[in-house]
């Protein structure tokens, strides 16, 4: 009988706290996780339901829109494609919610051509970026857009494969 | 036999002194490949400089070497080592073929620096061209042999030697990158950086005494002068975004720069100990690499103003810029040689990267290399190499051709990659 209400009295508080936790929470991701692990059925009294106080920073959400960091380019372009936009938006909202982060922009080339001339349109890649970021509000302030050009490849190969991993620029937050 | 045996014994002791000086040498794994020779050439025999094992370096060996490389002598033989005090029968050498004698000789001094004197002979007139007598410091010697290798130059064809001249360029073994500074032949190698974050763009200071170069080591380019001797270093450039292409004003007050603090990359002009910052150009392309005329009137550098990069040039203080190539698509990296008539740059032509000289007097053009990933070119200060970056079998390897075309040669490293040359300035 002590017994039948005490996990009673868990499977309410895990409920209560899953419920706590939906309504507190803004961003998606956590409510999935949370509603698949109170679907358990018959062994629900084992159900451990999280709580999420919102002191962790969403960047460090592996699966959140914000763990998205990368932007690839076509051959000889630095025009942001369309798919960039929604990832480029959950950056903008973090920023601007988060005024004391800082963000690098950091512009990158494949191998072909000059280091120095690489380097300028790496630039205008991380400048793509950043003035996108800027449409949306997120304060100059905050923001750097460098370039690596062609030095620091994250593909060393000589291939079409590598050099389109390459074309690219990354957001490194401080 | 005499002679065998004073080798041999030379050879020994010279074996003993390379120990000591192996340290120093550690970095000294620069190997040159000479793949062209000029027609016309010289023949010229080049003696071994009597007693000269006395010194860590053979004298005549790179006085030989620097001549040969050069691709306007034909080195023959003597067999022999001759004193520039011994009598020469000019006959003689005239018959082997020889137009000219270089003989000489080593002597250590009780201070302990080496005496090295030389002549040059002209076995056809029969009369003495030139000679020279140094003393030099033990770590000198190979200077010592630069510098009559130049004077030999100079006497048989009438321009600067380019020998006892220095090279900066940059080595990546690995993760480390090396600003490194040797002689232009690759020997006497000095670490002058050393980073794990890439290193572009050296650039020799006018009087030799400093280089500026873009360090990444604070996770973005940055502009830096280094003294040479006195390892101070000095940020010129760190604006917010990048900094790069440095390249020094003829009287090296000041570096024309590549900044792109307001977006794009635009040229500026810096104080060579930063600040007195100054806009030159204002479009919304690209404009970078800039060089200054050796006159310090005109600015060369890329821009895609067009379309496709192309190089330009402008007033030093800024204004309206005029194109200068035409031929293809793509063309970067503008170096004016010190007579200010011959333009180096790369081209893009059917996917390859390669070398080209321009005469800027009627626009015609010289393709001067045969690889396909050529870049960062500079020229020797006689004007007569343009020495640059290329790639054999996926390793970066430097390259010098002679500005006519006729001469190439290679310079390349055992371990890792060699890139960004830049050739250092005559030293007084």
């Amino acid at each position: 009988m002590q017994k039948l209400s005490a996990s009673a009295f868990i499977l309410c508080s895990a409920l209560a706290l899953a419920a706590c936790s939906s309504t507190s929470l803004n961003d998606k991701a956590p409510i999935e996780d949370l509603s698949g692990k109170t679907t358990q059925g018959a062994d629900g009294s084992r159900t451990v339901g999280t709580v999420d106080t919102q002191s962790t920073d969403p960047l460090k959400d592996a699966k959140g829109a914000l763990a998205q960091r990368s932007f690839y380019f076509d051959f000889d372009s630095y025009v942001l494609k369309a798919e960039a936009q929604p990832v480029i938006e959950a950056h903008a909202k973090y920023l601007s919610a988060n005024k004391g982060r800082k963000v690098i922009i950091q512009g990158n080339t494949d191998e072909r051509g000059g280091r120095e001339y690489n380097l300028a349109l790496g630039q205008k890649r991380a400048e793509a970026v950043r003035k996108s970021l800027s449409l949306l509000g997120v304060s100059d302030a905050q923001m750097e857009a460098v370039s690596f050009g062609k030095e620091k490849p994250k593909a060393q190969g000589s291939d079409e494969a590598s050099w389109s991993e390459n074309r690219r620029a990354d957001l490194a937050y401080q | 036999m005499m002679n065998r045996h004073f080798f041999r014994f030379d050879f020994f002791r010279l074996l003993a002194l390379l120990g000591l000086f192996a340290a120093a040498a550690a970095h000294a794994q620069l190997r040159i490949e000479i793949s062209g020779v000029g027609a016309n050439q010289i023949p010229i025999a080049i003696a071994a400089f009597a007693d000269e094992g006395v010194a860590p370096q053979q004298a005549s060996a790179i006085i030989k070497a620097d001549l040969a490389r050069s691709g306007y002598f034909k080195i023959i033989d003597t067999g022999v080592a001759i004193s520039e005090t011994t009598p020469v029968k000019y006959s003689d050498w005239k018959s082997r073929g020889a137009n000219a004698l270089v003989v000489g000789s080593v002597q250590r001094l009780a201070d302990g620096r080496f005496d090295v004197r030389y002549k040059l002979l002209d076995t056809l007139a029969g009369s003495q061209l030139s000679g020279l007598a140094m003393a030099v410091q033990p770590q000198f010697t190979r200077l010592a042999a630069h510098k009559i290798a130049d004077d030999i130059y100079e006497k048989l064809l009438g321009a600067r030697g380019a020998f006892a001249t220095r090279v900066a360029y940059v080595t990546k073994a690995g993760s480390e990158f090396r600003l490194e500074v040797a002689d232009a032949d690759g020997e006497g190698v000095h670490v002058a950086l050393r980073s794990n974050e890439p290193i572009i763009s050296p650039a020799w200071s006018p009087d030799g005494t400093k280089v500026a170069y873009v360090s990444f080591e604070n996770k973005k380019p940055v502009v830096y002068v280094q003294d040479l001797v006195s390892r101070q270093r000095i940020v010129v450039a760190n604006y917010k975004g990048s900094n790069s292409a440095p390249a020094w004003s003829p009287d090296g007050s000041r570096l024309a720069i590549a900044l792109a603090r307001d977006g794009l990359t635009q040229v500026y002009l810096v104080n060579a100990e930063g600040g007195g910052l100054r806009r030159l150009t204002n479009t919304n392309a690209i404009d970078t690499e800039p060089q200054f005329s050796a006159d310090g009137q005109s600015i060369y550098f890329t821009s895609d103003r067009s379309g496709g990069p192309q190089i330009y040039r402008m007033p030093a203080d800024g204004g309206e810029a005029r194109r200068v190539t035409f031929q293809g698509g793509y063309n970067i990296s503008p170096r004016i040689s010190p007579d200010g008539r011959t333009l180096a740059y790369i081209s893009r032509r059917e996917g390859r990267f390669q070398l080209y000289a321009m005469d800027l007097a009627n626009g015609q053009e010289l393709r001067l290399s045969d690889t396909a990933k050529d870049e960062s070119p500079s020229f020797s200060p006689n004007g007569k190499y343009i020495m640059y970056a290329t790639e054999t079998g996926r390793r970066g390897s430097l390259e010098v051709a002679s500005v006519d075309g006729r001469t190439k040669y290679r310079l390349s490293t055992q371990a890792g990659d060699i890139r960004e040359p830049s050739w250092g300035p005559f030293m007084k």
